[in-house]
């Protein structure tokens, strides 16, 4: 067909604009990358030289692996609490079509929409009215309610997905309710609770408002040591952490792929 | 009795979850909205205090607006960005398409303070733009683009892109291809085809999108504040500095419930009048 000039300068603008977007999404995750290998003392760009003086560096500072630990344990507990609870409610309310079912899964998954930092503050000052000291479990526990919206939408989606008559087929042959959830639930929604674990597990590893309140000087976290680092001075370690996270990140991705299927359920969204 | 019916049985397993939310999510936030009803950070009278004084501070409301503002902004900016990529997406072969949802997906699963970071590198005196900008004799001295609003506004849009990107995708993809091809076989221009077929067809994901990336945008912190710089005093930096900072307990308490109210706010009411309109649409 004959294209019009209009329709070429179209084409082109488009196709331009999408380029640029695409250079756009990579740039960020590439430039942390080749920082990090970086030689000088600076955050120049591009690098004067190359070395990996920082990860060296890195692993001699032990006031960012301490906050690494943490977050690490931080986030492992959150996704086991959020993955337990959050799957068993997904499976109590995925289906259910009563005002209360849907009352909760409102609930549930308004720490999505709600701006975090209010809760993160909220929580402070119950601890405190309370007298209950910050600890390790109190952050974990504040982290659990950011993480379980991801899992009830992940395990919800493929609860629904679920054929009900399998199930009942199962009892009426004489199975109990929890080797039916071992033999029929939990394999046929496994893909949808490894996605719910992996996005949980980041969430809470990334998470700021809440642990900006709730951590203290023996729970710090690494996003907020990492900002209190950046705040003070352009510290060239905090790319070696970043190349550590994104190469973390994207090994875990592929794992998770494996194991799960995370990119459909990601464009299932 | 209705509570013994099967159907409350069938929701048993969701009573650990409904438990624990009541007690550390929905009677926090209760008591959030009673400490900020106390006249002083020491408790003792309560009176409407904080609530004036947010609204009769100018300084107050101008923290709220940008902020709305910088949302609103990013929103559009990231809008704009995902329209092209999503029909670049389109059009592309099945192996383009896995590395467009590559890319898209990459910022999504590295940390936040990742992203910040990466632009610091690139807007920073040394940093990308400038060193590009100096080396093609374009500049004659390296311009001050971090810690500047414009500055900020980029950042943002690139760290939420994805949460527009994808549903834009999306709804994309549900397009019946063959309303293209009949708009240009009865000779519509492409940029006619955009507007009067593809947009008010996928208005719904860009909508979703937008008040994703408004949300996303007005709260985060990490970014605003090292983009931003600390000058900038928007909602978060200015709860945070509030409740950790001056300890002004009862005031951060009305800060954020005030913020909570006014974005959810809009994303309620924007999300409201574009169903009430997209059902016009399908009415037509």
């Amino acid at each position: 067909m004959q294209r019009s000039p209009g329709d070429h300068l179209y084409f082109g603008t488009v196709g331009l604009l999408a380029g640029f977007t695409m250079l756009l999404l990579l740039a960020p995750t590439a430039v942390v990358l080749i920082i990090s290998f970086t030689g000088g003392i600076t955050l120049k760009f591009p690098p004067p030289s190359w070395s990996v003086r920082w990860y060296l560096e890195l692993l001699k500072s032990d006031e960012i692996i301490q906050p690494a630990i943490t977050s690490l344990k931080v986030a492992v507990l959150a996704t086991i609490g959020s993955a337990t609870l959050g799957t068993a409610a997904a499976l109590g309310i995925a289906r259910s079509k009563t005002r209360l079912a849907r009352l909760l899964d409102s609930l549930f998954m308004s720490p999505m929409v709600l701006p975090a930092m209010a809760f993160g503050l909220s929580l402070l000052l119950v601890f405190n009215m309370l007298a209950i000291r910050l600890s390790l479990a109190t952050l974990v526990l504040g982290h659990i309610i950011i993480c379980v919206p991801f899992v009830i939408r992940m395990v919800g989606a493929a609860v629904q997905q679920l054929n009900p008559v399998l199930i009942d087929c199962s009892i009426s042959l004489g199975a109990s309710r929890w080797y039916t959830f071992r033999r029929i639930t939990f394999p046929l929604i496994r893909r949808g609770i490894v996605a719910g674990c992996f996005v949980a597990f980041l969430s809470s590893f990334d998470n700021v408002p809440i642990s900006l309140f709730l951590a203290d000087a023996r729970t710090e976290v690494l996003p907020i040591k990492l900002w209190a680092i950046l705040e003070g001075s352009l510290d060239v370690r905090v790319a070696a952490v970043s190349g550590v996270i994104v190469i973390a990140t994207l090994i875990g991705l592929i794992l998770a792929e494996r194991l799960g299927g995370l990119n459909r359920q990601m464009q299932s969204r | 009795m209705l509570l013994r019916s099967p159907a409350m049985k069938q929701m048993l397993p969701a009573m650990p979850l409904a438990t624990l939310f009541l007690v550390t999510f929905v009677v926090p936030l209760l008591v959030l909205v009673f400490l900020s009803l106390f006249r002083t950070p020491q408790f003792l009278e309560m009176g409407p205090d904080q609530y004036v004084r947010f609204f009769s501070e100018g300084f107050s409301l101008q923290v709220l607006f940008d902020t709305l503002v910088l949302g609103v902004e990013v929103a559009l900016l990231t809008l704009l960005l995902s329209y092209p990529l999503g029909l670049a997406y389109l059009a592309a072969s099945p192996t383009g398409r896995t590395i467009i949802t590559f890319l898209i997906l990459l910022p999504l699963l590295t940390s936040t303070v990742v992203r910040t970071f990466a632009w610091i590198v690139i807007l920073g005196r040394e940093g990308i733009v400038n060193s590009t900008m100096l080396s093609l004799g374009l500049w004659d001295q390296p311009a001050r683009l971090l810690y500047t609003w414009g500055g900020l506004v980029v950042a943002l849009a690139q760290i939420q892109l994805p949460l527009m990107a994808l549903p834009v995708i999306n709804s994309l993809l549900r397009v019946d291809r063959n309303l293209m091809k009949a708009a240009e076989g009865l000779g519509a221009s492409q940029l006619r085809i955009f507007f009067t077929v593809i947009l008010p067809l996928t208005l719904p994901g860009a909508i979703a999108g937008w008040l994703l990336v408004f949300a996303a945008a007005v709260t985060a912190f990490i970014t605003q504040t090292l983009v931003g710089g600390g000058r900038m005093i928007l909602m978060p930096l200015y709860i945070y500095q509030q409740a950790m900072g001056v300890q002004e307990w009862p005031f951060a308490a009305a800060l954020s419930l005030i913020f909570t109210v006014a974005v959810i706010g809009i994303v309620g009411v924007i999300g409201a009048v574009s169903r009430r309109f997209m059902r016009g649409i399908d009415a037509a």
